[in-house]
């Protein structure tokens, strides 16, 4: 009997009015938080679901250098299966055309897991195989197809071979991972690598040897290989596969999922708002209900359902939303992902249904316990009133959920802990600029010649509760909106306008000693004078102050790899002129052959290095020890070429060197450095425009996203300002009827309302134009590290919008009652 | 907008059917002894009702008139069990409120009493049919429907079935809450300023129907007003004034 009362009652109460801003802000903060998890949810299943299918194999041992036979020998000891693949990059070149495409040279059993999806003609669909190109013979991705102009059946120009192009590479299985991909694929039979003369010494190339087999073969064999392994080398499975893709989709899915907690946020005031009235509903039928003879249980059974009832409501919409809404988020992403992402799993949908209940339960649990002592008398008397409760009493169940939720979106305590003083300083600043600005404008009333202005402008300050969470919530929103387009305006500025007309476009790598002149002429023959070209050497840290260093040495993922992996060393008898020296000295002149070194910031801090500390590099089996003589401070996005360590210019003159420069290329000599790379195929040339262009534009992609998903943040202002408002109806309409009954006319009971609603919306931007400004200066001046300009279009732009909005919003709200005749308002009442 | 009312059938409640709870018939309706109410606490202590003695037979009309605060609609909650005494109890039909816990005494109002209120006490949400379920429902009454809309049609609005209070002048609303009040078919009804809202034309046609369900139903009235007229109608009329009956 109950649940057919609870839920009559329900749905008499949501044709009322009461129930629709509440169950309304229960969907937006269920939809936000499921749209952000289906979208993270899709991408985690996109890295680790495919397992296998990612590596292309069950296991792949990994190095920088030729894997050691006894590897394979090792495995097929163990029953597995295994091949072996090496990657680089290199131009492809078609006459005048080129692009630097991935190249993955495959020995015969490639795909140990997984297939190839391959078109070998134009008339026919693409196939799955599981074989490689044959020799002579390549693969390339439609878009290196495009760039060089080539087609099926024609040939490229690789290193020193000329290659046939068989088939059009539509899909392969250990490219899954590779989220940003700025080079198309080119996959070559590895018997053709040495042919090509690309792998010489210095040069960056990846040699893997993959395994399949049993999963307890497999891990016997990584058990027993992991004693064996060298220097430079690793293995990888299906677990650790891709790490700092999964850190940063860690950070990606923390970062959403906290920008979606400012709109549940939101949406739980709006959401306390709202349900005043349906409380005092409650309240009013649970004393008529005690009594027609129902029992305290009957009623809480009532409530408990009704709220049950309301939470799954909101959680099946919302999550419904949460997905509709997450395939715009990842049609924003899109085409960040090379494959398109695999469907999302329930678990979102789980989420969105927890948090509903969550929520709505934690904000009606305090009414649903006192309900039931509601005194009877009410019936009689409206002036007795239920015993009040403990406010705090009533907002702790929900500040608990919004803790929780915070912490679980976090992960660490210290995040949560930051996330919730910024939400909680940012709505105390706000609360105290609104109650300023609301009292200061009170004191104007009192001199308004105007009266309806002044009883608008009075009103502020007779609700000045509500005022200020009026204000509080709807400057949250736009700030946080604010902040987002004020910063990622000013990278994007400040990011292309510090680069000169002629900063660099073009890198080449790999050269080698003998052919440095030749590119200096070249260099000069376009233009450029003294071009620089800069020695690599390739050398790992192995020690710090006679120290043995290992990636255990270090608890930061970044330290561990930067110790893994060789990186390169350079030579420079002069600091480059975008440098700043922040620590030590420069060597003089007697030091050309000293054994000192120039550390940047970044990685003298990750590797814990300090001045004066003693480096030992192995460099190609030979060690040597240098000092550190100073920190240097790099600016990465001049576009130039630097380096982590510097040397002075004979110090490392012993070590087998390649060389490197970086300049600019006019856009009418593409046909003389193609002529360049003809000659010395072993050059690899980097684009830096075009991938400063695709930099950019996942840039602008992701900010897209993220924005979209702070658009809720906006939404869920104008919900706590709508909800205020309906929690404040029929006060208004009784004071609008009182004004009319008392000779105002509608003109001015419209304008004391606009007024008041004008100044809401106006303090609220003034709100968000100082806390958004603020935030935006600190970021500048402190992370961002770039010079902060006041946005004051943007400013003006909220001003006047919200000036707009939000009297707007109001007037929708009560613009039915300002043509209704008094008598009849206050009857309805 | 109070609308005309229209002329009222002949009330004719069946009440042969009614289930008779576990309660002393024999006994009277009402019997209140040595009751009092005071609120406020110390020097503020304010009494309103002091040592008050109440006796009401079943089937009896009993009206109970005083000016405003004189402390009616409080005399009217402690008979109801809606409030509790200061000291002294109240038996209905035989049964000591004293004794029994609020869900109890709840129980008894579900089973013997109805209500009709100066302010209707419409749930503004709900249609007239819905608010005349109410407490067929809560009674657990399958065919609640069936009784609601029968009620309705005696009170006269069985055209406005599905009409909200808000679309109902005051005077329909009243008749609402009567259907409600004795849709139940209750032993005892408690009728707190019922025509007080109304116009006096509207409020005589209120009566009117109250009396003529109340005689068909013989159940017992209370009826509080500081109407005297009104109060001529009941076989007994009783002055509440400084706390007591007289």
């Amino acid at each position: 009997m109950s649940f057919k009362l609870a839920w009559q009652q329900l749905f008499s109460q949501y044709k009322s009015g009461d129930l629709r801003v509440l169950v309304f802000a229960l969907v937006l903060a269920v939809t936000s938080i499921t749209a952000v998890n289906f979208f993270t949810n899709r991408i985690a299943l996109h890295l680790n679901s495919e397992g296998g299918l990612l590596l292309g194999g069950d296991l792949v041992v990994l190095s920088d250098h030729a894997l050691p036979a006894s590897y394979n020998a090792l495995a097929k000891q163990y029953g597995l299966k295994t091949t072996a693949t090496v990657e680089f990059s290199s131009m492809a070149i078609n006459g005048e055309k080129n692009q630097l495409a991935e190249v993955k040279a495959l020995s015969e059993g490639f795909p140990l897991r997984g297939d190839l999806g391959v078109q070998f003609s134009l008339d026919k669909p693409i196939q799955s195989v599981q074989n490689i190109p044959k020799k002579g013979e390549v693969w390339i991705e439609p878009r290196l197809a495009n760039a060089i102009n080539l087609q099926l059946g024609d040939s490229l120009e690789l290193g020193a071979s000329m290659l046939k192009i068989t088939g059009i590479l539509a899909r392969e299985p250990s490219r899954g991972g590779d989220m940003f991909s700025f080079a198309p694929r080119l996959m070559m039979n590895s018997a053709d690598v040495a042919a090509t003369e690309l792998i010489q010494f210095g040069s960056r190339v990846k040699y893997q040897l993959l395994v399949a087999g049993k999963p307890k073969n497999v891990q016997q064999f990584s058990d027993n290989l992991t004693s064996k392994l060298q220097r430079g080398e690793r293995v990888q499975d299906v677990k650790n596969a891709r790490p700092e893709i999964k850190s940063a989709l860690d950070k990606a899915e923390t970062f959403l999922g906290l920008s979606a907690m400012v709109s549940v946020v939101l949406s739980v005031v709006a959401m306390l708002l709202a349900s005043a009235p349906f409380v005092a509903r409650s309240l009013e039928t649970a004393a008529l209900l005690r009594c027609f003879g129902a029992s305290k249980a009957t009623i809480q059974n009532i409530m408990l359902q009704q709220t049950a009832l309301l939470a799954l409501i909101g959680g099946v919409l919302g999550c419904v939303l949460g997905y509709l809404v997450q395939t715009i988020l990842a049609y924003f992403a899109g085409r960040l992902f090379l494959e398109s992402l695999p469907a999302p799993n329930y678990l979102p949908v789980l989420i969105g249904t927890v948090t509903s209940f969550a929520i709505l339960f934690s904000i009606m649990w305090p009414h649903i316990q006192a309900i039931k002592n509601v005194p009877t008398m009410r019936i009689l008397r409206s002036d007795v009133e239920s015993k009040p409760s403990k406010m705090w009493m009533n907002y702790l169940p929900v500040a608990l959920v919004i803790a929780a939720l915070i912490l679980w979106l976090a992960k660490t305590l210290q995040l949560a802990g930051a996330f919730l003083v910024g939400v909680f300083s940012i709505c105390l600043l706000a609360g105290l600029l609104a109650y300023a600005l609301a009292n200061m404008l009170h004191k104007i009333s009192q001199k308004t010649s105007n009266n309806a202005v002044s009883l608008g402008l009075a009103n502020l300050k007779r609700r000045l509760g509500l005022t200020v969470a009026q204000i509080i919530g709807f400057s949250l929103g736009a700030m946080v909106l604010m902040l987002l387009l004020m910063t990622k305006n000013d990278l994007m500025q400040s990011w292309t306008s510090s680069l000169p007309a002629d900063a660099p476009n073009r890198f080449i790598i790999n050269i080698q000693p003998e052919q440095v002149p030749q590119v200096k002429d070249f260099i000069n023959n376009i233009g450029v004078q003294s071009p620089q070209v800069f020695a690599m050497i390739r050398g790992r840290l192995v020690a710090k102050n006679e120290q043995t260093i290992t990636p255990d040495s270090f608890e930061n993922e970044r330290s561990k790899r930067l110790v893994s992996r060789e990186f390169n060393l350079s030579s420079a008898a002069t600091m480059q002129a975008d440098n700043k020296l922040l620590q030590g000295r420069w060597w003089r002149a007697g030091e050309a052959d000293a054994a000192l070194v120039s550390i940047e910031e970044d990685i003298a801090k990750a590797l814990e290095v300090k001045l004066g500390d003693r480096l030992t590099y192995d460099i190609a089996g030979s060690k040597i020890t240098l000092t550190v003589a100073s920190i240097r401070k790099v600016e990465w996005d001049s576009m130039r070429a630097n380096f982590f360590a510097v040397t002075p210019p004979e110090t490392l003159l012993k070590f087998p060197a390649s060389y490197m420069t970086a300049f600019y290329l006019p856009k009418n000599q593409d046909n003389a450095l193609n002529l360049l790379l003809q000659k010395f195929p072993n050059f690899t040339v980097i684009d830096v425009a075009s991938l400063m262009n695709q930099v950019r534009a996942i840039m602008q992609k992701m900010s897209l996203a993220i924005g979209f998903v702070f658009t809720f943040c906006i939404i869920a202002g104008l919900v706590v300002l709508y909800a205020a408002l309906v929690a404040t109806r029929e006060a208004r309409i009784r004071e609008s009827a009182m004004l009319r009954v008392l000779g105002a006319s509608r003109r001015q009971a419209a304008l004391a309302m606009l007024t008041e609603f004008a100044c809401i919306g106006a303090v609220a931007a003034t709100v968000a134009i100082i806390v958004a400004s603020s935030l935006a200066y600190y970021l500048s001046r402190f992370v961002l590290d770039i010079p902060y300009a006041f946005n004051a279009s943007l400013a003006l732009t909220a001003l006047l919008a919200a000036l707009i909005l939000v009297p707007l919003a109001a007037w929708w709200v009560i613009r039915s009652y300002l043509n209704v005749p008094p008598k009849q308002l206050l009857n309805s009442i | 907008m109070l609308l005309s009312e229209p002329n009222l059938p002949e009330p004719n409640l069946n009440l042969n059917n009614q289930s008779t709870p576990n309660i002393l018939t024999s006994s009277p309706a009402i019997l209140a002894t040595n009751l009092a109410k005071s609120v406020g606490e110390g020097d503020n202590t304010i009494e309103i009702l002091r040592d008050l003695n109440l006796e009401v037979a079943q089937g009896e009309s009993v009206a109970i008139v005083g000016s405003s605060g004189s402390g009616k609609s409080t005399l009217l909650a402690l008979l109801a069990g809606l409030d509790n005494p200061s000291s002294g109890n109240v038996a209905v039909e035989g049964l000591d409120f004293s004794s029994l816990d609020e869900d109890a005494r709840a129980a008894v109002r579900g089973k013997r009493m109805g209500f009709v209120f100066q302010s209707f006490q419409l749930l503004s949400t709900m249609t007239a049919l819905e608010n005349v379920m109410l407490p067929l429902q809560l009674a657990n009454r399958k065919d609640a429907s069936e009784i609601a809309i029968a009620t309705l049609a005696k009170v006269g609005l069985g055209e406005r079935l599905t009409h909200y209070p808000k679309q109902l002048s005051g005077g329909e609303q009243q008749r609402v809450a009567i259907a409600r009040a004795f849709a139940p078919q209750p032993a005892i009804l408690f009728a707190d300023e019922p025509t007080g809202n109304l116009d006096i034309a509207t409020g005589e046609r209120i009566i009117d129907l109250l009396f003529s369900l109340n005689k068909a139903s013989n159940s017992t009235l209370i009826l509080v007003t500081h109407d005297e007229k009104l109060a001529q109608r009941c076989q007994r009329v009783l002055v509440l004034s400084n706390g007591q009956l007289t």
